[in-house]
């Protein structure tokens, strides 16, 4: 295996067409114009020693080691910072040179600690190498006098010292090793574009600081990560690392967190992970990652981790260890039992969009094929069902429309009920750096979040609307693009239905759709209304991004449909830098819908009433799939609250937590016989849980997951299981246990089963993903290697189509007892409901869930900032503290859903999207008061939860 | 080091400063000089309102008031003088008058006096080579300093 060493070409690649031809100590080397001396020379094989230059930043020719000769020029130019030019002849070893990077070697290193053997960057030293590559021999200049290496100098205080911060969970910045080339703070302005890092002072008392002189967790640091990847020396360094050692063998990976996917490198020891290295060739991360994905995967090692399969007869018992073969027995005989005594219908099984899809595709198969019914669901239908529905109608299929890199040709972004720079890091990286080039952005969300107005970046509108009025906003937007003429007609006649068009232009141009009107509802000045319109449809390349702000409503599917006209009456779709994406929340919702998880459709969403499709699956698995849409997750509760569904099959979801009105959650699972939780830790809906089957991480298993591009990547196996079995074992072992003649060896057999049963999978397989790196469905004969965007020469389904989008207000409203809005979302440091990220350091940001209030209502009510608050809706209450910010609106409030115990969900109601059920999350009446601390609900919740955490044998409960 | 929040008062007075200088191009150093001219020095709280009005990260705005020597952390006595100690000035003996001067008030460079009548400086080059050692007391520039000299600066600053 190995290391993988990616090459370093210093500068950043051109991207001009034209090529240029140059000498480099006697090769000829051909390319991009704008390329730098540096690049061409690496290009041709050769390394110029370098310290200052990286390919992830700009060129910035501080460390004067790169000096080359040209010949008919002076001096000795910095190879990072001088462009080829046609014809060059280039020198990279004179003499002049050799004695120059010797002279400025010896002095880094004559202020630099010659700890060399101890030091954590030992055998990862750049610094080091380029002693080695210049032939330092010996510092003439000594090491004595001014320095920044020791605490004192001849026992007096040396002011230039400065301790190590350790305050960064990950990682620790060490200013006595730091050779001041700006490499950390270009990285953190250039690619993470949170400009956390400066130069403080100048000459020779010149530092990196981190806000002004801050620690690094005090400072604006959101740890992604890139500053201690571009340190040349140990000045930034993963604790891991410097605990450890370093990596001996590397195997790229796939992120198991949001949905952007991000390619990593996981550096191993043995079978110990040293560290998450964002791979250069990841076409959706392109060589950046966040904190989660670089830092955030000590749960795969925490203490709670539930490695045995358990069972109990009785939620109220303590939980029993015993063999996979008697937890799969058990849950089999439990299974048939209950559609013996209740019918067939009476069980079914929610998939995870946490796991592979290959995964996935066997939950769907095992409730298909060995239920007998299409009781399966997943938890898409609490985020992105609408997406699926609102695309599926306009377009023709239910995905995003773009790749990642499509943003570096946008002109006009648009981000409606998003914040990527929280639960889209990586993405909202790239987004900003496009910004800074000069695109435009429009922002629709009641809160004013990063996107709006952070460092260097502004969007030109915010539409701070009501929460619940999405719909009118979005067709206001279309109002003001019709009545205005601003619509391309061309686009539309070519590519859509024109009387279609024509019905939906005569139903937004009227007047109670105006900016004017709708400015009443939503309270945004129709003023901006208007101008976002006008930027949108008029500024270029128009892009939009979107997020669970829309579909978590009453009326989702219409907000998306209401997001496609808009694309269609602009143009912008099908070609680079436009499009409607979706941004999707976990690693593989996208992978989990493909793999026909919803009750009503088979992977590649063919409905199941189709009855050649079915025959695909008839023929192949030996069975009769019924043809009617089995039950939605919501439906599943409601009949067990009923008493006619008895039995469960829950992999990689936590659905007490993550679904609406937690009381209803759970009256459901307790009415339940057998209820299946398989997952990493005894999670909130294992409270209610008969049997627990213990799942892997994605470190332990290979397997693909599908990012919100539709982009397949390959997740590898870089340690064993603890558990014992990956999980698409445990579902093999259970289909088994079932009777069902199931006999995979590998992910990649299920892979070729897909492939050959579904047309929009027919060319992938695990051979063509590993040598094209990963690739974009559809992916069959006619796009052989795949599909970076859709819609190029005619929607999927034909002509694209317009559908009205009357605006319906939520049943969910203000009034005397409820007068404030309720919104949720996430932070930065923490994803979906926590069972991963609170179990790593990232607590150190996030350690329990606010709520964001504004400083008008805080005061009518008399709170302070911090202070502990009842959060109250017709559904539910519960406490939590209180935090007082204007980023929301008077009359708004703002909670995230990451921590158990505050359960932001008991709170939501269940009123949700008309077309697919989607909860509506993002809007509830509440009201805010006073508290004392944890409700009686939170109390006995709690107990409850210890309680059904016991382990028989274990003197402690697992939390 | 935690950033403390900015008083009223303060937050004020510097929004003002702001608001006079932010539409120039790169307002950024002309917005430092004026917060100097409105406190005497720079205030550190004043740096995330800078921050925040020009939607610059305060370690930039860190990093930007720190590399300018000219930018002080603490207010200066009531007079500033700024000896030269560039080269043109040292080869005319800027160092035996910047000793001089020191005795005379007492304090080294960098020092301010316990009266808090002056704040003593180095400077790199005044443009005044022509009338070398040079110094320049509250903005104003003295040439062919001597002894004299330095008693007339005394007076005055004592005055």
């Amino acid at each position: 295996m190995g290391l993988i060493h990616e090459i370093d070409f210093g500068t950043p690649a051109s991207k001009s067409e034209k090529q240029v031809t140059l000498t480099v100590d006697g090769f000829e080397v051909t390319v991009p114009e704008g390329t730098s001396i540096m690049r061409a020379s690496m290009e041709a094989g050769i390394a110029i020693p370098k310290l200052c230059a990286t390919d992830m930043v700009d060129a910035f020719g501080s460390c004067r080691l790169c000096l080359v000769e040209i010949e008919g020029r002076n001096g000795t130019p910095s190879s990072c910072t001088t462009p080829v030019m046609p014809g060059m002849v280039v020198h990279t070893q004179t003499g002049r040179l050799k004695d120059i990077r010797k002279g400025v070697m010896e002095l880094y290193i004559s202020d630099h600690p010659l700890d060399c053997l101890t030091c954590a960057a030992n055998g990862d030293c750049e610094l080091q190498d380029m002693a080695g590559a210049v032939g330092l021999r010996d510092v003439r200049y000594g090491y004595e006098g001014d320095n920044h290496v020791r605490a004192k100098n001849d026992g007096v205080e040396n002011f230039k010292w400065m301790a190590k911060d350790e305050s960064n969970p990950y990682f620790t910045y060490d200013p006595s090793k730091c050779i001041v080339c700006s490499r950390c703070v270009r990285a953190c302005e250039e690619v993470q574009g949170t400009f956390a890092l400066t130069i403080e002072g100048r000459g020779f008392g010149s530092r990196v600081s981190p806000g002004a002189h801050e620690l690094f967790l005090d400072s604006e640091c959101v740890s992604c990560g890139a500053c201690v990847q571009a340190c040349p020396t140990a000045t930034l360094t993963e604790k891991s690392v410097i605990q450890i050692g370093q990596p001996e063998h590397s195997v790229v990976t796939t992120c198991a967190y949001c949905g952007v996917g991000c390619s990593f490198k996981a550096e191993m020891r043995g079978d110990e992970l040293v560290r998450m290295v964002p791979w250069k060739d990841g076409k959706a991360n392109r060589g950046h990652s966040c904190v989660k994905g670089r830092f955030a995967y000590g749960y795969a090692t925490h203490k709670e981790r539930i490695l045995n399969p358990m069972i109990r007869e009785n939620i109220a018992d303590p939980w029993r260890e015993v063999s996979w073969e008697e937890a799969l027995e058990y849950t089999a005989k439990e299974f048939r039992r209950i559609q013996y005594q209740y019918g067939r219908g009476a069980i079914g099984g929610i998939t995870s969009s946490r796991c592979t899809n290959e995964e996935t595709f066997l939950v769907q198969k095992l409730i298909r094929q060995g239920f007998g019914n299409n009781n399966v669901d997943t938890c898409a239908r609490v985020c992105h069902s609408p997406t699926g529905y609102g695309l599926g109608q306009t377009y023709g299929t239910s995905a995003g429309t773009q790749d990642f890199d499509s943003v570096e040709d946008t002109d006009v972004a648009l981000i409606i009920g998003a914040n990527p720079a929280s639960a889209h890091p990586v993405f909202a990286s790239r987004l900003k750096k496009r910004l800074r080039a000069g695109a435009k952005l429009i922002v629709i969300d009641p809160r004013r979040t990063e996107m709006v107005k952070s460092a260097h970046i502004e969007a030109a509108h915010h539409l701070a609307l009501k929460p619940g009025t999405n719909v009118a906003v979005v067709t206001a937007i279309a109002h003001v693009i019709v009545t205005e003429g601003l619509f391309d007609e061309k686009f539309i006649r070519e590519r859509c239905d024109w009387s279609e068009f024509e019905d939906y232009a005569s139903f937004v141009s009227d007047e109670r759709h105006s900016p004017e009107e709708v400015e009443k509802l939503s309270g945004v000045p129709a003023e901006t209304i208007r101008g976002a319109a006008r930027l949108y449809a008029t500024g270029g390349n128009g892009a939009i991004y979107y997020g669970l702000g829309v579909t978590e409503h009453s009326q989702g599917s219409t907000t998306v449909i209401g997001i496609a006209n808009l694309a269609m009456l602009t143009g912008n779709i099908g070609r680079k830098g436009v499009g409607v994406n979706p941004l999707r929340g976990q690693n593989n919702v996208q992978g989990a819908c493909d793999m026909g998880s919803f009750p009503h459709e088979l992977p590649g969403y063919r409905h199941i009433s189709g009855d050649a499709v079915r025959d695909i699956y008839d023929s192949l698995w030996g069975v009769k799939l019924d043809n009617e849409p089995g039950l939605r997750i919501p439906n599943m509760l409601d009949a067990a609250v009923d008493g006619t569904f008895k039995g469960i099959y829950i992999q990689g979801e936590d659905i007490l937590q993550s679904d609406p009105d937690t009381k209803h959650v759970s009256a459901g699972l307790e009415a339940m016989e057998c209820v299946v939780v398989q997952d990493l830790f005894l999670n909130e809906t294992a409270n209610y849980a008969h049997v627990f089957l213990p799942g892997s991480t994605f470190l332990e298993k290979d397997g693909t997951f599908t990012n919100a591009e539709r982009r397949i990547n390959r997740v590898r196996k870089v340690m064993a299981p603890k558990n014992g079995l990956a999980d698409w074992e445990v579902t093999q072992r259970l289909a088994q246990a079932m009777g069902l003649n199931w006999n995979y060896k590998h992910p990649s057999e299920i892979m070729d089963e897909v492939a050959k049963t579904t047309p929009s999978f027919a060319n992938v397989s695990y051979e063509f993903l590993d040598k094209m790196g990963s690739v974009q469905w559809p992916c069959n004969e006619k796009a052989p290697e795949g599909t970076p965007i859709m819609h190029i020469d005619g929607f999927v389904r034909g002509k694209g189509k317009f559908i009205r989008t009357e605006y319906v207000a939520t049943d969910e409203k203000t009034g005397p007892r409820f007068p404030l809005l309720l919104t949720t979302g996430r932070i930065l440091s923490q994803y979906n409901v926590g069972a991963q990220t609170r179990r790593t350091e990232n607590v150190a940001w996030h350690a329990e869930d606010l709520l964001e209030i504004h400083p008008h209502d805080a005061e009518n009510r008399g709170l302070r900032d911090g202070d502990w608050v009842r959060l109250q809706s017709r559904a539910g209450e519960t406490t939590l503290r209180a935090q007082i910010t204007d980023r929301v609106s008077p009359g708004v409030v703002y909670t995230t859903f990451h921590h158990p115990d505050t359960q932001a969900n008991v709170i939501t109601t269940d009123f949700s999207d008309w077309a697919t059920n989607c909860p509506e999350y993002k809007v509830t009446a509440v009201q805010v008061g006073a508290s004392n601390g944890p409700s009686e609900w939170q109390k006995e919740y709690n107990e409850q939860a210890q309680q059904s955490r016991r382990i028989a044998g274990h003197l402690e409960a697992a939390e | 080091m935690v950033m403390q929040p900015a008083s009223t008062e303060l937050a004020a007075r510097t929004a003002a400063v702001i608001s006079e200088l932010k539409n120039l191009e790169g307002p950024l150093i002309p917005i430092l000089h004026g917060v100097q001219e409105e406190f005497g020095y720079v205030p550190q709280e004043t740096l995330p309102i800078i921050a925040e009005a020009l939607n610059l990260s305060r370690a930039e705005v860190h990093g930007v008031f720190t590399f300018y020597h000219d930018f002080r952390h603490h207010p200066a006595g009531r007079h500033v003088l700024k000896v030269c100690q560039a080269e043109a000035c040292q080869s005319m003996g800027s160092d035996a008058i910047a000793a001089q001067i020191k005795q005379k008030f007492g304090i080294g460079f960098h020092e301010t006096s316990k009266d808090g009548a002056v704040t003593l400086e180095p400077i790199y080059c005044l443009g005044l080579c022509a009338c070398a050692p040079a110094a320049m007391l509250d903005g104003e520039v003295i040439g062919r300093l001597d002894a004299d000299k330095i008693d007339e600066i005394a007076e005055e600053i004592r005055s």
